[in-house]
């Protein structure tokens, strides 16, 4: 039988693979994948949550429609990222993070 | 039976995971984002989210794992197939292990009341989403759109401004 408690560890287990690849990878391209796996780690748990708390029928599609909200923006982020990396590509010939401390004190 | 498919699904998910983040080959990481994103719309179609399902492989396996696919070929990595981490990686995994500590013992020892599992109907989510939540839905095309707009912005190749600059640098 699943239980809520299923969906919540496999979130909590997937954000933190994410959290690890955001601060450990270096290719910017890499960090922009991890951060997708932190995001569809809150959609597994907003999905877990609109079908086991057995809300009253108009409160129950609302986890799923901030599912479908987050996928938007995720969807526009990712555009909007790659465009900046490949710009950052164009103008300092490489797309790792370590190598770009304009902004160094 | 159902638990069944679910720990598979899980495991799609959590090495596809695993994948990304450890592989050291960059195209590798790219399929192991789309195995993950499968295994996600396995757990959704778990959860009785049959639409939520279907737009997780139509958007993540479809639009994302190309368009970063892209991004890598645009980009060449250098040494793509050998790639190496930062040099904080040991102290990554350590806060990784325990986020995901916290995490786990936080949704261990509170347990919410649940009820059995229920889906969402695609008809009701899409009166929802078109009635209670319109404005919002309108709000986000504007927000692509927007996206839209300045990925072109900020990737054309632009005017002679740069051009004078490249050469001053040259």
């Amino acid at each position: 039988m699943i239980e809520l408690l299923h969906f919540q560890v496999l979130a909590s287990a997937l954000f933190c693979l994410g959290v690890y690849g955001v601060l450990a990878r270096k290719s910017a391209v890499l960090i922009l994948m991890s951060i997708e796996l932190m995001l569809n780690a809150v959609n597994i748990n907003l999905v877990g949550y609109a079908a086991f708390r057995g809300f009253e029928e108009h409160h129950r599609s609302l986890g799923h429609v901030l599912v479908v909200f987050v996928i938007t923006i995720a969807a526009a982020e990712l555009a909007l990222a790659i465009a900046i990396i490949l710009r950052l590509y164009r103008n300092r010939g490489s797309v790792n993070v370590d190598k770009i401390e304009l902004l160094k004190g | 039976m159902s638990l069944g498919f679910f720990y598979i699904a899980a495991a799609f998910v959590i090495f596809g995971g695993l994948g990304v983040v450890l592989t050291r080959n960059i195209i590798y990481a790219a399929f192991a984002l789309l195995i993950s994103m499968v295994g996600i719309a396995g757990i959704f179609l778990l959860a009785f989210a049959e639409f939520l399902a279907l737009v997780q492989l139509l958007i993540y396996g479809g639009a994302v794992v190309i368009v970063v696919l892209f991004a890598l070929m645009l980009t060449r990595i250098e040494d793509f197939r050998n790639l190496s981490d930062n040099k904080q990686w040991p102290l990554a995994g350590v806060i990784a292990l325990c986020l995901f500590a916290v995490l786990a013992a936080s949704a261990i020892f509170s347990p919410v009341p649940t009820f059995d599992r229920e889906g969402v109907g695609i008809s009701e989510l899409g009166e929802t989403l078109f009635t209670y939540w319109a404005v919002p839905f309108e709000v986000a095309s504007l927000v692509l759109l927007v996206a839209l707009i300045g990925a072109v912005v900020l990737v054309r190749r632009s005017d002679h401004n740069e051009e004078v600059q490249e050469e001053g640098q040259e």
